[in-house]
């Protein structure tokens, strides 16, 4: 950093970080803090009830289970369209290129009664698939659907760049020392891409852990079956039941926050293998 | 490094096909995987949106119109505006603010603050609307003095203001630092030299270098403050045209099986949704645009 010394001309410091500071901790830090200082007053007793009853045991299971999946859908699929918006050209490419963030834009709600009324016996994509005996609303089969959804741009926005980035001269040098399409996407592609492809596919689990709005209509919500993590949370509240809605949540929250600890250090991975490539 | 991508060298031997047939995906395999690929995008993005718009006209246009004019709509309407009126300032001017100390000073604890800025990001909509109860709830923190002097924040509008302003904290701030970073602080030394004052700078030489970027953080910044359900479900209390917005509106009208009706509403958000697509593309070309010298 050259520029340090020259920095100190410009104005505002005092102000713009004070401000930030005060901000920041007003608005983020000491609510952040006030759950865990709730959930440290509580008894070790009362905190393994509330967090480890049955009834959370099976919403973490949904909950991290269903993310997974639609993690793991998303890894697949987000792959391939990266790789066919980086790479082929047809019409109306720029269009679905857009389209792909929809999911960051289009309010959780929408997306919940939207799903659950396609996804019902009597919906569009629900009529084709009860004759063949699969019941999606209502269902965990349900709430996978709907977190593949919210995760769909996560793969695809973090595969992209780096798709683009991709230098020519390595895959070209693969092909003129005689490597075929199949172990130039084994050899040079796939492992420049892979730290971008598990992140893509950390961020839209991350994201899924914590979802409501998208999957709260289409869940059922029934307790042991069909309850989400988030949900089961929001009904503790809703019975007053304060201090095990605090608990689960410091649970999930610690959850969360390991979650993207990893996904930082993947970041710094693939930052690593980009500038060594390039 | 791009523009590198287009040229295969073209080698003298016989291998050249060979090489370009390397290079190249096979043409069923293009085919094919454009194929899965649009599909795939047809069956989670575009079904869901034309179903919105065909659910809501379902009941004809009249039932439509009378949804979304119905008085209660109206006032989730207008509480939607002023929330995202008061969050979208506020954590706009905050980014610009955050972004100034980070990019143009050097002090100890820099990284951590660049990490604490995007927590909210990690927190479940659901947990952010927690923290507030457990603030200034009834059971809360603050609760019993707020009960004493008829302050209510929780299951009024405060509360949703304070959730909205938390759970999209970040998204100017993540905007501006990259950009301000890459822009550099030269101008706005030479403004300073030159004997502007420090508004001065910041009106003619900050504020134009970064309009398109913090436009951009805003863009995204609105639609999630005026789309967001699980933070503020948690703080509204649901009360009928006084703590609704409009996706908890939505919520409501679903859930008493007044399925056009929800629908109805639900487009407000769903045309907000595709203007705010629009608008993000035509940001990102015109950020690419003045990138390039």
């Amino acid at each position: 950093m050259a520029g340090a010394r020259k920095k100190n001309v410009l104005p505002g410091f005092g102000l713009t970080l004070g401000f930030s500071l005060l901000y920041l901790s007003l608005l983020v830090l000491i609510p952040l803090s006030a759950l865990f200082f709730r959930a440290a007053s509580l008894s070790w007793a009362d905190f393994v009830a509330a967090v480890a009853s049955p009834r959370a045991l099976a919403a973490y299971e949904l909950s991290f289970g269903a993310s997974l999946a639609a993690a793991l859908v998303n890894a697949f699929f987000g792959l391939i369209v990266a790789w066919v918006l980086v790479r082929y050209r047809f019409p109306g490419r720029e269009l679905v290129d857009a389209f792909v963030d929809l999911p960051f834009a289009l309010p959780t709600a929408v997306a919940g009664i939207t799903l659950t009324t396609l996804l019902a016996k009597n919906g569009w994509l629900g009529r084709l698939l009860e004759p063949l005996g699969i019941q999606a609303a209502y269902t965990p089969l349900g709430v996978a659907i709907a977190l593949t959804f919210i995760g769909l741009p996560f793969v695809v926005r973090s595969v992209q760049p780096v798709l683009e980035e991709l230098e020519a001269e390595a895959e070209e040098a693969a092909a003129s020392l005689g490597a075929g399409r199949l172990s130039i996407f084994r050899r040079v592609l796939f492992p420049a891409v892979w730290p971008a492809l598990v992140t893509g596919a950390a961020l839209a689990f991350a994201r899924s852990l914590g979802e409501y709005g998208s999957v709260v209509f289409i869940s059922g919500n029934m307790p042991l079956r069909t309850e989400i993590v988030p949900l089961l949370i929001v009904t503790k509240l809703e019975q007053y039941d304060y201090a095990g809605a605090t608990a689960v949540a410091a649970v999930m929250l610690v959850a969360s926050f390991a979650i993207l600890l990893g996904i930082n250090a993947l970041q710094a991975v693939g930052r690593r293998r980009m500038a060594g490539a390039g | 490094m791009i523009a590198a991508a287009a040229q295969i060298p073209v080698a003298t031997s016989a291998s050249a096909p060979r090489v370009r047939a390397a290079l190249q995906d096979p043409p069923l395999l293009r085919a094919g995987l454009i194929a899965v690929a649009l599909g795939f995008l047809a069956l989670f993005l575009l079904l869901p949106l034309v179903a919105v718009f065909t659910e809501a006209l379902s009941a004809g246009l009249g039932a439509y119109w009378a949804a979304i004019s119905d008085p209660i709509a109206r006032a989730a309407i207008e509480l939607t505006l002023v929330v995202a009126g008061i969050s979208v300032p506020a954590n706009a001017v905050f980014g610009i603010a955050a972004a100034w100390a980070i990019t143009r000073f050097d002090f100890p604890g820099k990284s951590i603050l660049v990490s604490l800025i995007d927590l909210p990001f990690a927190v479940s909509p659901v947990i952010s609307g927690l923290i507030f109860v457990l603030l200034f709830g009834a059971q809360g923190v603050f609760g019993p003095w707020l009960l004493a002097h008829d302050v209510k924040i929780i299951f009024a509008v405060p509360g949703i203001v304070l959730a909205t302003t938390f759970i999209t904290f970040p998204f100017v701030a993540r905007e501006l630092i990259p950009l301000m970073e890459e822009q550099g602080s030269e101008e706005e030394e030479a403004a300073i030299s030159l004997g502007a004052s420090g508004w001065q700078m910041f009106r003619r030489v900050t504020l134009p270098n970064i309009r398109v970027g913090l436009l951009y953080g805003i863009v995204l910044l609105n639609a999630r403050a005026m789309g967001e359900f699980g933070a503020v479900s948690v703080v509204s209390g649901h009360i009928r045209g006084l703590t609704n917005t409009i996706p908890l509106h939505v919520e409501i009208l679903y859930n008493e099986y007044q399925s056009a009706a929800a629908f109805a509403v639900a487009t407000l958000l769903a045309l907000l949704a595709l203007v705010t697509l629009v608008a993000k593309r035509v940001l990102e070309w015109r950020i690419r645009q003045e990138s390039q010298p």
